[in-house]
């Protein structure tokens, strides 16, 4: 076929290439930071992370899928739910309690998805926060791990986590820092892991799927496009995501009580408002959102309620007047991509001189 | 008995509920909007009324009368201002927004008025109760149970026999080719939300005066809310207060169990007709 040499397809632009050499510098400062960098920068950093995957993750959902749900707070409080249940029943470590987690959050999806389904559009929405509110209210019944009031790790198994004492060692802290930097190591990781896996599904198959679903359904199905299936997909996948977050979340947070980490406001709504902000529907837009939410929350931490009121009404004012967010103003004023996924027919030099 | 006297109270909390989600349910009819602010603008409605009765001395029913010709402006401005602009094939604006305005309302109210719990007193009707069927019954709540009734005979009768409603129903089915005919659907939505704040106006009322309310409590109505016109079927009002009442008596059976099952039965019987009957029990718009 004489076309395929005279064309071929790209997604890579010369801004993703240097993105791209950024964020491995970036990494590696990251990945070295706790060697000089203070409790405060390491907790903090830790913070942007973990919210940084769960937007990542409601954008799948939302932004790509389709899918709006006000309810992925369930994930996070069932895979702390079950690391909790890993270390508390099971006397597992913490750290391989993470992955119990992820597994219980993917478990409790698939019923939930199952009920889920059957909603459609913003019933959908509140569908998903009936079922997190659900298994708030069964959680709080597991007298086990504390029922309504929650309960802390075990001082042993936090003091013994894995690798903890080789940090104490090596950075010289005590045990609670210790646990800080192996947990904000575990954040990078998952960060990491999570902007190249959708990156990565965004470029496949699968992603371009997914963008048709999410531009017209009717139209993606009539090319054979398995709606339902990207759909099962991209809810599965989120869920497990949310479900691995979680539990690290709580291995660093120590304590749990079911109204916390089932919370629609720390887990849904500010997540929400990081994609908003930031830009829905682009892997950039989190990023920079998180970026937002962060310096606003360490401006009005002192402020309290005001905090949320602001965040919110910047929220409704980004929706009504800049619904691509600040990233899709940004990309529209430059047409700047840093984790470009469009896909663009290139000439080939030799047939250009060919003409 | 027991068991009979825990069933009518659980059909009059019914009445509440349906009260809670009759404006939602309306509000969605006409414009396909849900409005995730909807359980706040209730608690707003509520701390408008106790306003008006702690800075005037009224009694809560004349204060509710005053609120619902504020609540209308408010609902009015909302949809007209900030709710039409979102309004289109994608829901993902309106429900960000009204998402946002939920998280804005309840801060606001927290800022403006505390977390402390409030209650709209309201006398002897409170306590006061009557004798029927050898039970015991309430009067504030037999008073919900019939103005959730009259609400949804007025609302049907608006519907169905007047000329906005038939702007109403022909906004609803097609608000391109009503524009043709004259109607303006914006004006015709900005009415419809301001019919859904009398009615959550008078909701506010019985539920500051049944019980103890807060800025938090917002959400949780409007989950109440939703379930009730989902196991109703999205477009039939008398089907919102079958759903408003099978919520009800869910939760007073399961309180009745166990204290602490009270809302999750609650939900636990939303979710158990959402799995027999995903359309709800009397579905009447196809979406």
């Amino acid at each position: 076929m004489s076309e395929t040499s005279l064309y071929r397809v790209q997604t890579q632009t010369r801004a993703s290439y240097s993105a791209g050499a950024v964020c491995i510098a970036l990494i590696i400062v990251f990945i070295l930071l706790p060697a000089f960098a203070g409790r405060g920068l390491i907790q903090d950093l830790f913070f942007i992370f973990t919210m940084l995957v769960l937007a990542q993750f409601w954008n799948l959902l939302a932004g790509y899928g389709g899918l709006v749900s006000v309810g992925q707070q369930a994930f996070v409080g069932m895979g702390a739910y079950a690391m909790f249940g890993g270390v508390i029943l099971w006397g597992m470590d913490p750290v391989p309690a993470i992955l119990l987690g992820g597994v219980a959050a993917l478990i409790v999806a698939i019923p939930t998805a199952f009920f889920a389904f059957r909603l459609q559009g913003a019933y959908f929405a509140i569908g998903t926060w009936v079922i997190a509110e659900v298994m708030r209210l069964l959680v709080a019944q597991w007298k086990v791990l504390g029922g309504g009031t929650g309960t802390s790790l075990p001082r042993t198994a936090t003091r013994e986590m894995w690798a903890t004492e080789w940090i104490q060692t090596t950075f010289d802290v005590r045990s609670a820092a210790a646990r800080d930097i192996l947990t904000y190591w575990l954040a990078l990781a998952l960060v990491i892991m999570t902007i190249a896996g959708i990156y990565w599904l965004l470029r496949t198959k699968r992603g371009l799927a997914l963008a048709a679903v999410r531009d017209n359904v009717e139209a993606a199905k009539s090319v054979g496009v398995d709606a339902v299936r990207m759909k099962w997909l991209v809810y599965l996948v989120s869920a497990a995501g949310t479900g691995l977050t979680g539990a690290l979340i709580y291995v660093q947070k120590v304590r749990i009580s079911p109204d916390a980490a089932f919370s629609v406001t720390d887990w849904t709504a500010y997540v929400i408002f990081i994609v908003v902000i930031g830009g829905i529907g682009t892997i950039e837009g989190p990023i920079l959102g998180v970026l937002i939410f962060f310096i606003l929350q360490s401006l009005l931490a002192d402020y309290g309620s005001w905090y949320l009121m602001v965040l919110g009404l910047i929220g409704i004012a980004v929706m009504l007047f800049a619904p691509r967010g600040l990233w899709g103003l940004i990309s529209e004023k430059t047409g700047l991509q840093l984790f470009p996924v469009r896909r663009r027919l290139v000439v080939n030099a030799q047939s250009k001189t060919e003409d | 008995m027991i068991w009979v006297d825990t069933i009518i109270q659980g059909v009059l909390l019914g009445g509440l509920y349906a009260l809670f989600a009759a404006g939602l349910s309306l509000v969605f009819g006409i414009m396909r909007l849900v409005n995730l602010a909807h359980g706040d603008l209730i608690v707003f409605a509520a701390y408008l009324i106790l306003l008006l009765v702690s800075l005037l001395g009224l009694s809560p029913f004349v204060a509710a009368v005053i609120a619902a010709p504020i609540m209308f402006g408010v609902g009015w401005a909302l949809q007209r201002h900030v709710l039409n602009r979102v309004l289109g094939p994608d829901i993902l604006p309106p429900l960000l927004v009204t998402f946002g305005l939920s998280v804005v309302l309840q801060n606001a109210l927290l800022e403006g008025f505390s977390a402390d719990s409030q209650r709209l007193s309201s006398g002897e009707i409170t306590t006061a109760s009557v004798q029927m069927l050898g039970l015991n019954l309430g009067v504030l709540p037999l008073l919900t149970f019939a103005s959730a009734i009259l609400v949804i005979v007025g609302l049907n009768q608006l519907f169905y026999r007047t000329e906005l409603g038939r702007a109403f129903r022909a906004t609803s089915d097609d608000a391109v080719t009503a524009g043709l005919m004259g109607i303006r659907p914006e004006r015709i939505f900005a009415t419809a939300t301001a019919i859904a704040m009398l009615v959550v106006t008078l909701a506010a009322l019985y539920l500051g005066m049944r019980a103890n309310f807060d800025p938090n409590i917002g959400p949780a109505r409007l989950i109440y809310a939703f379930e009730a016109v989902i196991i109703g079927g999205l477009g039939s009002l008398w089907g919102t207060l079958a759903g408003g009442i099978i919520i009800g008596v869910a939760q007073t059976v399961g309180a009745a169990i166990n204290p602490e099952w009270q809302i999750l039965a609650g939900h636990l019987a939303f979710l158990i007709v959402l799995l027999i009957k995903p359309r709800g029990l009397f579905p009447r718009a196809v979406d």
